[in-house]
């Protein structure tokens, strides 16, 4: 379980570093951001919330049963859109941040 | 080469999680005191609620009142609760659930305007944005300031009396010396301590935070403050491989946890179904060939997997990505579940620093709050929140008769060196990473692990305190090249120290009190006649001294008299 950063999406805002409860992102020379150790990653998905640039994938590993899919996520008009891609193959999950979970 | 910084304060708060934020909003609302949090993250998504939590499990709805929720922890925790704690927190559940309702967070209601009750004492909210919640209302005081980034490592202490804290810097080559007034630990638990669930790649796909490192248990310990109950450890049962809650299932759908022939298996262990009970039973059933053990959602509707999809995108996203890339959606297959690698973490178990009902340390001028305070299990974010509200006014009446310390020169070089010693150190003979390897081999393997079913024994318990020993010596003389690595090293050295704690509370308690968390089987039977009591113990001249002491009732005002 981790995240994989696009580094031709990623602009170089430094936000995806700020937030990380681990302090594991790091930004290059060109302030690109990666993730030096992706071992290290608790999967608690706070960097892709603050990518407004889909630059941050997040996906499972093989010894958690990964087959491939991954998440991205999108914070607008009020709502978190995930996105889970799997050979292509998109389904949109769109959370509402006013409502209250049924669960 | 760290150079010094130095800083002064009011009240300090080490860590800017849930219990960290309430007392620095409690006391910057309640006072004129200048505040600083120090926190290694950054109090937006730092802590155990980093990726959000979709229920408040301490909330008293009606016809429940702080008696009947005391009444519930002591029986889920077999008697040994500090009961003044647990009652105090549960007579403010309601209004500081209300406060943070009014703080932006979104709860559900029903058409009269009540909560939407979720069990006995949960209810539904949408808590992604807990922390950055928190950290907004934070910032919204002028007598609050964030240091963001930055790792404490170390009390400084005056004749026993914490006067500030020694920390360093994860972005610049600084080390601070901050001094208070008055010093509250909100720093969480401890995760990382045995081997996980996930060993490889995903190691730190955990239930509780892996960047909770146990740091203000060890800094205490180190200072000589009495713990309690790090014997009482917290073993969650969670949906396998991705460690994620299953109470949003079982709650939630209403899902029963049934055996791998289908078989409902928690009623042949449990005349009362307590938290630790429905671990264990799930422990027994793979033990007795019966496993693996499920959550039996196979039948649920479109519906309600859409919601329980939402739920868990809240909390736990890997999850969902789990279903949908496994195409094992919970509407089609049931869901596995599975025990985790024990915590140590006083949010949900009695363990961390014992305290006085003002929420005091047995060090004075050192307060403590949330997952760091022990005695009061089952604190979860309400209790969190109302402990950060006691610590924060208990250390505010304390700081008004202190004046600010300061060090000595010939102090001041001692300290320089100190915070500097791994970038001087020559050579390690391990790293930190190679450390923390074997202690979670020794921790697993001879302290009770997932790999041993969680069972201790005397035998086991003095080869794991004699193997973390040594690893420890080991570690007094590790290399650091840059601040990530000193931050890794100060890490697996606090974890070491949380270890030694937990051994000697397992190796003083002679008896079973709670299957899995405690589960002894040199003494398998529960024996109240004559373990009715706290495991407490101090460090002092590097061993763990142990001291017994008799339950506080409900009603009593607990002071530290010895």
């Amino acid at each position: 379980m981790s995240i994989r950063i696009d580094q031709s999406l990623c602009t170089g805002c430094g936000l995806c570093r700020d937030v990380c409860p681990g302090g594991l992102i790091r930004q290059d020379e060109r302030k690109k951001a990666f993730i030096p150790e992706p071992r290290d990653c608790w999967g608690c998905a706070a960097c892709l919330k603050e990518c407004g640039y889909g630059a941050i994938r997040y996906f499972l590993g093989s010894d958690m049963g990964g087959q491939g899919a991954y998440l991205v996520v999108k914070d607008e008009q009020g709502c978190l859109h995930w996105q889970i891609n799997k050979n292509g193959l998109h389904t949109h999950i769109r959370v509402n941040k006013k409502e209250a979970n049924i669960y | 080469m760290l150079k010094p910084k130095i800083l002064t304060t009011d009240i300090l708060i080490v860590g800017g999680g849930t219990a960290g934020c309430f007392a620095a909003l409690t006391a910057a609302e309640t006072s004129q005191a200048q505040v600083l949090i120090v926190e290694k993250a950054h109090i937006k998504r730092s802590g155990c609620l980093a990726a959000g939590v979709n229920a408040l499990n301490a909330y008293l709805p009606e016809g429940e009142t702080p008696e009947s929720y005391l009444e519930y922890v002591r029986q889920d925790a077999a008697g040994v609760v500090r009961e003044d704690l647990v009652f105090s927190l549960a007579q403010n559940f309601n209004r500081v659930t209300r406060k943070l309702e009014e703080l932006g967070l979104r709860i559900l209601k029903d058409a009269d305007g009540h909560y939407v009750v979720r069990g006995r004492h949960s209810i539904k909210i949408n808590g992604e944005n807990i922390k950055p919640l928190l950290a907004s209302s934070v910032a919204q005081y002028t007598n609050i300031r964030v240091l963001n980034r930055v790792n404490v490592t170390d009390y400084i202490c005056r004749e026993h009396k914490v006067v500030g804290v020694l920390a360093f810097s994860l972005e610049k080559d600084v080390f601070y010396v901050i001094y208070a007034k008055a010093v509250i630990c909100a720093t969480g638990g401890a995760a990382g301590l045995y081997r996980p669930n996930n060993p490889g790649f995903s190691r730190h796909k955990m239930w509780y935070c892996p960047f909770n490192t146990g740091a203000g248990y060890a800094m205490g310990i180190r200072a000589g403050a009495e713990m309690t109950g790090f014997e009482m450890r917290f073993i969650a049962l969670r949906c396998k491989d991705t460690i994620a809650p299953t109470g949003t299932i079982a709650q939630g759908v209403k899902a029963v946890q049934v055996n791998g022939r289908g078989e409902e298996y928690l009623g042949r262990y449990a005349g009362i179904l307590s938290t630790p009970m429905r671990l264990w039973a799930t422990v027994a059933e793979n033990q007795r060939g019966l496993g693996p053990c499920y959550l039996q959602t196979e039948g649920i509707t479109v519906q309600q997997e859409e919601e329980l999809y939402k739920a868990y995108l809240n909390m736990a996203p890997a999850q969902v990505l789990s279903w949908l890339d496994s195409g094992r959606n919970p509407r089609l297959a049931n869901v596995e579940i599975t025990g985790t690698e024990p915590y140590i973490v006083g949010g949900h178990c009695a363990s961390g620093y014992w305290v006085d009902s003002r929420r005091a340390t047995t060090l004075p001028g050192l307060f403590v709050a949330g997952d760091a305070a022990g005695g009061c299990p089952k604190k979860y974010v309400p209790g969190c929140l109302a402990e950060g509200e006691i610590a924060a006014l208990s250390a505010l009446e304390y700081s008004r008769g202190q004046e600010s310390q300061t060090f000595s020169d010939d102090e001041m070089d001692a300290v320089r060196v100190r915070m500097n010693r791994c970038f001087d150190s020559r050579q390690s003979l391990y790293n930190a990473e190679q450390t923390e390897e074997a202690m979670q081999k020794i921790m697993d393997e001879y302290a009770g692990g997932i790999g041993t079913g969680y069972l201790i024994d005397g035998r086991k318990l003095a080869i794991a305190a004699r193997k973390i020993q040594e690893l420890l010596q080991c570690a007094t003389e590790m290399h650091a090249e840059n601040l990530p690595e000193l931050l890794h090293i100060q890490e697996v050295v606090d974890r070491l120290y949380v270890c030694k704690v937990v051994i000697a509370h397992m190796q003083a308690r002679k008896e079973t009190r709670w299957p899995g968390y405690q589960q002894n089987a040199d003494y398998p039977e529960r024996d109240d006649p004559n373990w009715l009591k706290y495991v407490n113990s101090r460090y002092r001249a590097g061993k763990v001294e142990i001291v017994f002491r008799d339950i506080v009732k409900k009603g009593e005002f607990y002071e530290h008299s010895d």
